[in-house]
Parts: structure tokens; sequence; C-alpha cells
């Protein structure tokens, strides 16, 4: 058996799955779809008529934030177990 | 059968749906009418947020605002979407954790103050109200257009159904009936997307065919569309207008304000353990992302067909929907140069010898989804489906909105504050009693909606992100922040932004425009700056004062682990 590990760890690691999750949803909607879409419209998405910032803006960022969710559930799901801190 | 007959068929099967399971989810507690025995799968709670949160608005006007603004209308996709991602990792699982019933429950016990508590209750109050009347003026369009009896009958139709399954079966009826709901307004808003999609495209998919190009065309639609606006004089449609920092403060404030409103946070309390309150939000996400990423689709063909169908024909030759809507005063024409030709142009157009020529037409943006499969000549059925969806979509919001009204009153105010010694019973009479009220002062707001709706639901967001949700995100991030803090916090945010709002929207509209607004920042925008003031002014003063109290410090490390440790 693993030495217990204590809720002030639980919580820090809590706190960078959180940092790194909004780093990535800062980006895809603020960076992409606002601050750089200018820049990003001289390029294509690939395969499409879309202007790539243009897509991020109305498309793309709307799909990375249901995946970051899903993603934030399954991890969180994984470190209570991990710490014995899971409702079964 | 005409579009009438349709209609009638439709409005009149949903409507019995929703009775039908009204009668089958009665309340029998407090915990039922509140948050529905607390025990709603994550799935089917997500369906009914999603119900829950798009609105009217969402399903009658957001594709007509993107249709008239392009990519400045992005803002509306974000904010409203990504306040989601904000909500499942910095609020539900916790809120779920904390396990009352209302957000006032929150603010008041982890801030120890019945200040902070009865201040909530207000805010709530005032948001879900400024909300309601616009479900209400939605309800009006729908009957008024597609019914033809007038609006006062319209809105007292919706009011009774809500009143039957909100007074009855409180969050347990509202529930089961927003899960049956967001299917009805799901398919109805796809249906026709799709039609237009393959019509227009050839792709079934909307999201596919936003990125093609017409049929027998090899140019991407979008920029036959920035060709065409060109053309008009208006700006290009995938090109921003709007400064950075505006789109970047309003889309902040829309995200923001959608994680902090009131009858969303509680649809969270609902599920029985913190791991489906994460897992509900995702749910709750893709149920609501069907729609929105569907939007730009839906608002990108409808200015295709509008402007193909209507700028520079002759108005003798325009099809019935155009007299039909015009009738509603939601469409305009004044043939400025007695021409007899729709001159419908942007602000940059000029004739031959370079003068400025005037747009002739002024068309209502909500009305776009409404008359799009109209335009687009699609089948009746199809037609009479989008009116039934816009009746899903603002019936299931308005009764969201009801509950959380009902709640304030029955629940924080009278059994938190004032009675505390009020027996389960009576406050479950309490709690219907507020609902029925609610639903009436609703019913009276529709008839007599006050003329600046559109105005209010962004002082709404604006309030929501520049109080609670600073106050909440404290709450459980920061042990430190005091009822001191809190209360100063809200009241400066608070204070800031209806100070600005006012003065834009309602002392001097004359002043309403980027040169005079603080770093060019628009009212809708505004709730940005009041949450990082509200946030700036909590922790200073909390620092200056003492911090919480023991049992405080213990509840917020109790909201902050699913479960105390068990040994293994």
């Amino acid at each position: 058996m693993s030495a217990p590990k204590d809720a002030g760890e639980y919580w820090r690691r809590n706190l960078r799955i959180l940092a790194l999750l909004l780093s990535i949803w800062f980006v895809v909607s603020y960076g992409c779809g606002i601050l750089f879409v200018d820049a990003l419209n001289r390029v294509r998405l690939p395969g499409t008529g879309f202007k790539l910032g243009f897509w991020f803006a109305q498309q793309g960022s709307i799909y990375a934030f249901v995946v970051l969710v899903f993603v934030y559930a399954a991890w969180m799901n994984r470190l209570d177990r991990e710490f014995s801190v899971d409702e079964d | 059968m005409s579009i009438q007959t349709w209609t009638f068929v439709l409005v009149g099967t949903t409507f019995a749906l929703y009775v039908s399971l009204a009668f089958l989810a009665k309340a029998r507690s407090t915990k039922d009418f509140y948050v529905a025995g607390g025990h709603v799968s994550p799935l089917a709670n997500g369906m009914a947020t999603a119900a829950d949160w798009m609105s009217a608005a969402s399903f009658l006007s957001m594709a007509g605002l993107i249709s008239a603004k392009g990519y400045d209308g992005s803002v509306y996709l974000m904010g409203w979407t990504g306040g989601y991602v904000l909500l499942a990792l910095l609020l539900a699982p916790y809120l779920r954790k904390f396990g009352k019933f209302t957000v006032p429950d929150f603010v008041g016990d982890r801030y120890d103050s019945q200040a902070a508590r009865i201040t909530a209750v207000f805010c709530a109050i005032f948001v879900s109200f400024t909300y309601v009347a616009g479900q209400m003026r939605g309800v009006g369009i729908v009957f008024s257009r597609f019914l033809e009896v007038d609006v006062t009958t319209g809105v007292m139709i919706g009011m009774a159904i809500v009143f039957f399954y909100a007074v009855l079966g409180g969050m347990k009826g509202i529930t089961y009936t927003q899960v049956a709901q967001y299917c009805v307004l799901i398919f109805a808003y796809m249906v026709p997307a799709i039609f237009l999609s393959l019509l227009i495209t050839g792709h079934a998919i909307p999201q596919l065919g936003l990125g093609a190009s017409e049929i027998g065309s090899a140019t991407p639609l979008l920029d036959r569309l920035d060709g065409l606006h060109a053309e008009l004089g208006f700006d290009a449609y995938t090109e921003r207008a709007k400064s950075v920092l505006d789109v970047f403060c309003i889309t902040a404030a829309l995200m923001v304000g959608t994680a902090g409103l009131p009858h969303v946070i509680v649809r969270f309390y609902t599920v029985p353990k913190v791991r489906d309150a994460r897992r509900s939000v995702g749910w709750a996400l893709v149920f609501i992302a069907i729609l929105y990423t569907t939007a730009p689709a839906v608002a990108v063909f409808a200015r295709t067909n509008l402007l193909n169908t209507v700028a520079g024909q002759r108005y003798a030759e325009m099809p019935e929907w155009f007299a039909n809507w015009e009738t509603t005063g939601l469409i305009a024409f004044d043939d400025k140069n007695a021409d007899g030709v729709i001159q419908y142009v942007g602000p940059h157009a000029t004739d031959a010898t370079g003068a400025r020529v005037e747009s002739e037409l002024t068309i209502d943006p909500d009305i776009m989804v409404l008359a799009n499969p109209e335009i687009a000549q699609l089948p009746n059925w199809v037609i009479a489906l989008v009116a039934a969806g816009g009746l899903a979509a603002a019936l299931s919001t308005a009764a969201g909105l009801l509950l959380v009204v009902s709640s304030a009153i029955s629940h924080d105010l009278l059994k938190r504050a004032l009675r505390q010694g009020i027996s389960e019973r009576a406050e479950l009479l309490a709690a219907r009693i507020s609902a029925a009220v609610a639903v009436l002062v609703a019913g009276w707001l529709g008839v007599h909606p006050p003329g600046f709706v559109g105005q209010v639901v962004a002082f709404a967001f604006g309030l929501a992100a520049s109080s609670f949700f600073p106050v909440i995100i404290l709450g459980i991030f920061s042990k430190r922040t005091n009822r001191q803090g809190a209360i100063s916090g809200m009241l400066t945010g608070i204070l800031f932004t209806a100070a600005y709002i006012c003065w834009f929207r309602f002392l001097h509209p004359e002043l309403d425009n980027a040169e005079h607004w603080l770093f060019g920042i628009s009212p809708e925008g505004i709730g940005t700056i009041g949450m990082v003031i509200n946030f700036a002014v909590a922790i200073l003063v909390s620092r200056f004062t003492p911090a919480p109290p023991a049992h405080v410090q213990e509840l917020i490390e109790n909201i902050r682990v699913p479960q105390a440790r068990t040994p293994r």
C-alpha cells in the first residue's frame, strides 16, 4: 500500500490540471479567435473554404470547449481514485 | 396542409406532451421541488441544462444577429459556450459537493452573512425577471405570426402551460419537460438547417456546408458572401469591424456571465454525485454545441438567400413571405427614390457618380430564423416545426428562471432568513405560491414588454459577471476571502457595471459610441471590467480584515474534495 497522500497535494494537482486546461481554453478562443484572428485569416483550413481565424471563432473554439470539459471530467475522476476521495 | 394547420397540429402535440410529463413528475418534497430529489442522470441533466440555457434568444435571434454582424457575431458563439468550460472546471463540482439548493445558499453560508445572502437573492430575482421578459417576447412573436392569435392570448396559453408544470412539478417537473423540449427544439433547428445546406451546398451537415462552395461553383460560399457584401457596400462578412479589445471584453463578459447565471448553476445541484456534475456539464455543452455550431451556418445561408432574393429586386415581385412579415412591422420597405426596386445596401454603398446610396429596407434580425424556411421555400411542415421549436426554447428557459425566483423567495428569503422555523410542508406551499406569482408577473411582462428588453439582457450578463462569478470563485479558491471582502467586492462590481450601462443606455444614449466609451469598451463588454474590479476589491479588503472563522475554513476544505478519504 502506498503512503497516504494528503488533501494539500490533491488540491495542488487539481490546480495544475485547471491551469493547463484553462490555458488551452484561452488560446483557442481569445488567442486564435480574437487576438490573432487577422493573422490566421491569411491561412485556409485545409480542404475547406474557411479562413482559419474565422473558423476558430465560429466553429473550432466550440469543438475545443467540448473536448476540454470531457478531458477534465476523466482526468479529475482518475485523480479522485488515486487519492481515494471518489464517492464509491 | 397549410402552414397554419401544421402549426396547430405540431404546437398542440408538443404542448400535450409537456402537460402529460408534468402529471408524471409531481414534486412531493421541497427537495423534489428545488433540485428534483437530487437524482437526475448526468445525460438527462445535460439535456435539460441545454434546453434551460438555450432561450428564445438562442433559437430565434442568434443566427439572425450573426447573419447581420458576420465575424463580430462570434462573441455570442464563443461567449455562450466558453462559459461552460468555466462552469465545469471552476464551479459545478464544488457547488454540487456543497449540496444545498440555490446560489444564495452558497453565498450566505460561505461568507457567513445574511447581508450577502439577501444581496444574492435580489441579484438572482433581477437577473431572472429580465430574462423572462425576453422569453415572453419570443412566445408573443411566434404566436402572432404563425397562429394569428393576438399576442396577449398567445402569452396566456404559454403561461398556462408553464404554470401547470412549474407549480405542480417544481424542478422535477421542469427537468423532464426540458428533456422533451430539448428534443423538440434541436429537431426543429436542424431540419431546416440541413435542408438549406443541401439546397445551397449539397452537404447534409451544415457545419461542413458552411466551409464548402455553392453547388455548381468553385468559389467557397464564404468568399462569395464577402464578394456580395463588397458589391453592396457592407463590411466584409468574415472580417472584424469592432475593435479587438471590445470583442475581447464582450466575449469575456458573456462567458463569465453565463457561468454566473443562477438558473444554469442550480441545474448541477440535481445530479447525485460530484463526478456526475463534471460529466453533466460536458453533456450539456455537447447538446448546446450542436445548435451553436449550426447557427453560423444558418446565418450564412440566410444572408446569402436574403441578398439573392431581395437586394436589387422589384418590390412588386416579392414573394408572399415578404408581405406576411411586413404586416408584423419587422420588415419595412421605404422606396426613397420611388423606382420600385429594393435598394438593400450597406453603409459604404455609392452609385456610379460616387454619391452615397441609402438603404431602403430595414429588417429586424430577430425574424431571420423564422423567415428563413419561407425564404428558401421549404415545405410547410418545416416552417411549422420551427414555430414549435421556438416555443419549446422560450418555455423551457422561462420555467427554469421562474423556479429560481420561486426558490429565492421561499427558500432563501423565507426559510433561511425571515422564518427559520418554517415546516417542510409550509415551505413547499410557499414555493408553489411564489412560483404561481412569478408566472403571473412573467405573463404581465409578456403582454406589456418593456421596450428595453434588448438592453436589459446585456445588463443581466454584466450583472452576473460582475457580482456572482467573482464571489463564488473566491469562495472556493481563496480561503482568505472573508465577508467584508465579498460584500465590498460585489457592491463595487455591480455599482460600476450598472452605472456604466445606465449612463450610456438610459441617461445619454446619444453618447453611446466607441468615441465616448471607456477604452472603447461597449456597455455589453463592461461586465468584464466590473468583474476585475470585484476581484481586486475583494482580495484587497480581505487582506486588511480578519480571516474567515474556523467553521467557514472547514466548509471550504470540505467542498474541495468530492468525499473525505476512505480507508482501503
